[in-house]
């Protein structure tokens, strides 16, 4: 039950432009790292109840609760970060505040504290995120892993780089140790950044900005997914249209003319588009990063799609 | 092309040529091409209808924005050049919106010198201008004020922001001129107007333990920049929620059409939906669905299963591999367009009237003039 030895960090962060499948991938992380009988917390921030819809389950309230059993008795729990919760359960840990916090909250404090102040609402999502990471009960930790799934890479340094945005606002006080306080652990050996992308230009393009930015804020960055990859058709890069007519008489099947050109003009499509696919990964190889591809799921994201990935990103 | 056979048809073309159609509001999710879809919309419109049109666009992707000659955020429209407008008369002009120069804007606008030289200097101001969650939408709704406003546009393109929810889009502005309004900075306020010392002499009484807790937990040294830039803002109130106002009416009228802007995706076309049920609850004019991305492939006599079937069986004689390959292409699509189809069905059951187009997936990104004119073909 020891390490997963190729994801030894403790925080996973997983980013990505919207549309690339991260939350997906951040699912299939917390259940591949759950495997063996460990426990993993899949947090989601932007209260978009993502993980509810993977795992076809109702919205999750603010709680940590169990969404997934793996082998050897081990599972994952999940938990959707609410912003005005999380402020309201930090001031009852440091101020014993009480029914104090609803009357805070009815004034329209809590709204303001959360939506307005810049960088305040980051500390407090971030610094939930920090508290399950490093949380331990009879002297062991709780939870093996914690997977975030985070905001898109466009918002994500943003979202990371808590102490600056509150350093220039908030010079003392509880919150500005709380933003140090997860400063540092997104900037340890515990925490990795994994950035998903697609073999499209603008996601690749997106990665690469990303990992500049996390890099210049010291922030670890760890592997590059590339989700929804396509099996690779036609190696040789070429087909004419009397190969597949010869293809489609020795299946059995008619090889008429209207079959055989739009075969042939579908082919083409996939070569341009492998072309500019194979481009785009020697762009991301050349970042010298670990690189994982997961391949397409046929039937769409399931609960059997997810352990299917799981266990590829456990191998990889 | 239509999405589904229930969904009636949107016409692209009625739509952009129709003189009454001042505004067109390209919303959804992140990652579905808005930004691309708009600037499709905008050359359409100057090459084949012959508008006066500007694109504001938010975040555009570095090659995109290159292609329609915008290299900074300069927050004026530029004419994009080297189109297609001599049999038209139509113009297409495009502006990446710079979001912290729009408030410094607003602010010059409404305030003496002074007052605004003091707020530029506030720490708070400083981080709210530019990293305030809910700036970037606000600013975008200020500008399409101001555009539509100067009313030298025949239309307007407007590509929304990259946010949490495409909601925000709505939400944001009512927020920001909310909090700028509202109760909480009223009471900062109320010693500031009577010209007490402290920010909290007068309302201590009342919000004895609120204001205590909001100092243990920020420090003072916040309190006193907020309340300067509020006391700074203070003028400015009015102006700030009469335009947001203002901008919102002009969103339910109908001039304006928005363009729910999805990909045949489960998460993408959610977001659509929470988007149509919002502006039917808001009375805001719903033009229709573009969905980008679609694949449909003809099945030219050949289902997917008996393409995939055949696959096998030259695979497993071992010959003719590179045909094998094809088929599995052809099924694939197949396939990939069923799965698209149902999808997106979801949508139209929930919203039968709501008229939909779609473009189909193209097999290299856009980031040329020639790319956006093909993307406009499509969408009509």
């Amino acid at each position: 039950m020891g390490e997963h030895r190729n994801w030894p960090e403790r925080l996973h962060v997983v980013t990505g432009k919207g549309g690339t499948g991260k939350s997906t991938v951040a699912a299939a992380l917390a259940l591949g790292l759950a495997a063996g009988g460990r426990r993993t917390l899949l947090v989601e921030v932007e209260g978009r109840q993502g993980i509810a819809q993977l795992f076809g389950l109702d919205p999750l309230p603010y709680a940590e609760r169990r969404v997934a059993t793996t082998t050897g008795g081990g599972e994952v729990r999940a938990l959707a970060v609410d912003p005005e919760e999380a402020l309201l359960e930090y001031l009852d840990m440091f101020y014993k505040l009480g029914a104090a916090g609803r009357a805070l909250r009815k004034v329209g404090a809590i709204d303001f504290a959360t939506t307005i102040a810049p960088g305040l609402r980051d500390v407090l999502l971030t610094g939930k995120v920090k508290e399950a990471t490093t949380r331990s009960q009879d002297g062991r930790r709780v939870y093996d892993a914690v997977v975030l799934d985070a905001p898109p890479t466009g918002r994500v340094g943003r979202f990371l780089n808590v102490t600056e945005e509150t350093r220039k606002l908030v010079k003392v006080g509880p919150i500005k140790t709380q933003s140090e306080g997860v400063a540092s652990l997104l900037r340890s050996p515990m925490t990795a950044v994994h950035v998903v992308t697609l073999l499209e230009e603008m996601p690749v393009q997106e990665t690469l900005d990303a990992i500049t930015e996390l890099s210049g804020l010291n922030i670890p960055v760890g592997r590059i997914v590339v989700n929804s990859a396509r099996p690779p058709l036609l190696a040789g890069g070429r087909i004419t249209k009397a190969e597949i007519k010869r293809g489609l008489t020795a299946a059995g099947l008619a090889a008429g003319a209207a079959t055989v050109n739009q075969l042939a003009t579908e082919a083409q499509a996939h070569l341009t588009r492998r072309e500019l696919e194979e481009s785009l990964r020697l762009e991301l190889a050349e970042l010298g990063r670990p690189l994982i591809e997961l391949p397409q799921l046929p039937g769409g994201v399931d609960r059997d799609g997810l352990a299917d990935l799981a266990v590829r990103l456990m191998r990889a | 092309m239509v999405a589904d056979v229930t969904a009636p048809r949107l016409d692209i073309d009625a739509l952009l040529a129709d003189p009454a159609i001042r505004i067109v509001v390209c919303c959804g999710a992140g990652g579905v091409g808005k930004t691309t879809t708009a600037a499709a919309l905008g050359l359409r419109a100057a090459e084949v209808h012959g508008r006066r049109t500007v694109v504001l666009t938010i975040d555009p992707a570095r090659r995109l924005a290159q292609s329609m000659g915008l290299t900074e955020l300069d927050n004026t429209p530029r004419q994009v050049k080297g189109i297609d407008v001599e049999a038209s008369g139509g113009e297409l002009h495009a502006m990446m919106l710079d979001m912290k120069r729009t408030f410094d804007e607003v602010v010059e606008q409404h305030t003496t010198p002074k007052r605004a030289a003091e707020i530029f200097a506030n720490p708070f101001y400083q981080a709210m201008s530019s990293t305030f969650s809910g700036t970037q939408e606000y600013m975008a709704m200020e500008k399409l004020g101001q555009l539509r406003a100067g009313d030298e546009w025949d239309l307007i393109v407007v590509d929304t922001p990259p946010s949490r929810s495409a909601l925000d889009f709505l939400d944001a502005p009512a927020r920001l001129s909310r909090f700028l309004d509202g109760r909480m900075l009223r009471m900062f306020l109320a010693p500031a107007r009577t010209g007490g010392r402290s920010v909290f002499s007068l309302v201590t009484a009342s919000f004895g333990l609120f204001s205590k807790t909001v100092q243990k937990v920020l420090g003072a040294q916040l309190l006193t920049d907020l309340s300067g830039f509020v006391a700074a803002l203070d003028s400015m109130f009015g102006g700030f929620r009469q335009r947001a106002d203002q901008t919102y009416r002009i969103l339910q009228d109908p001039q304006t059409a928005f363009l729910l802007v999805a990909a045949p995706e489960r998460d993408a076309i959610r977001e659509a939906a929470y988007f149509a049920e919002r502006l039917v609850a808001e009375r805001m004019p719903l033009g229709g669905l573009v969905l980008n991305r679609m694949h449909s492939a003809e099945s030219a006599g050949l289902t997917a299963d008996e393409a995939q079937e055949a696959a096998e069986r030259l695979e497993r004689e071992g010959d003719h591999q590179d045909a094998a390959d094809v088929l599995r292409i052809h099924a694939a699509l197949l396939r990939q367009g069923e799965r698209e189809t149902a999808v997106a069905a979801g949508f139209t059951e929930a919203f039968p009237a709501v008229p939909a187009t779609s473009v189909a997936a193209q097999p290299a990104d856009v980031h040329d003039v020639d790319g956006l004119r093909t993307i406009g073909a499509l969408l009509a």
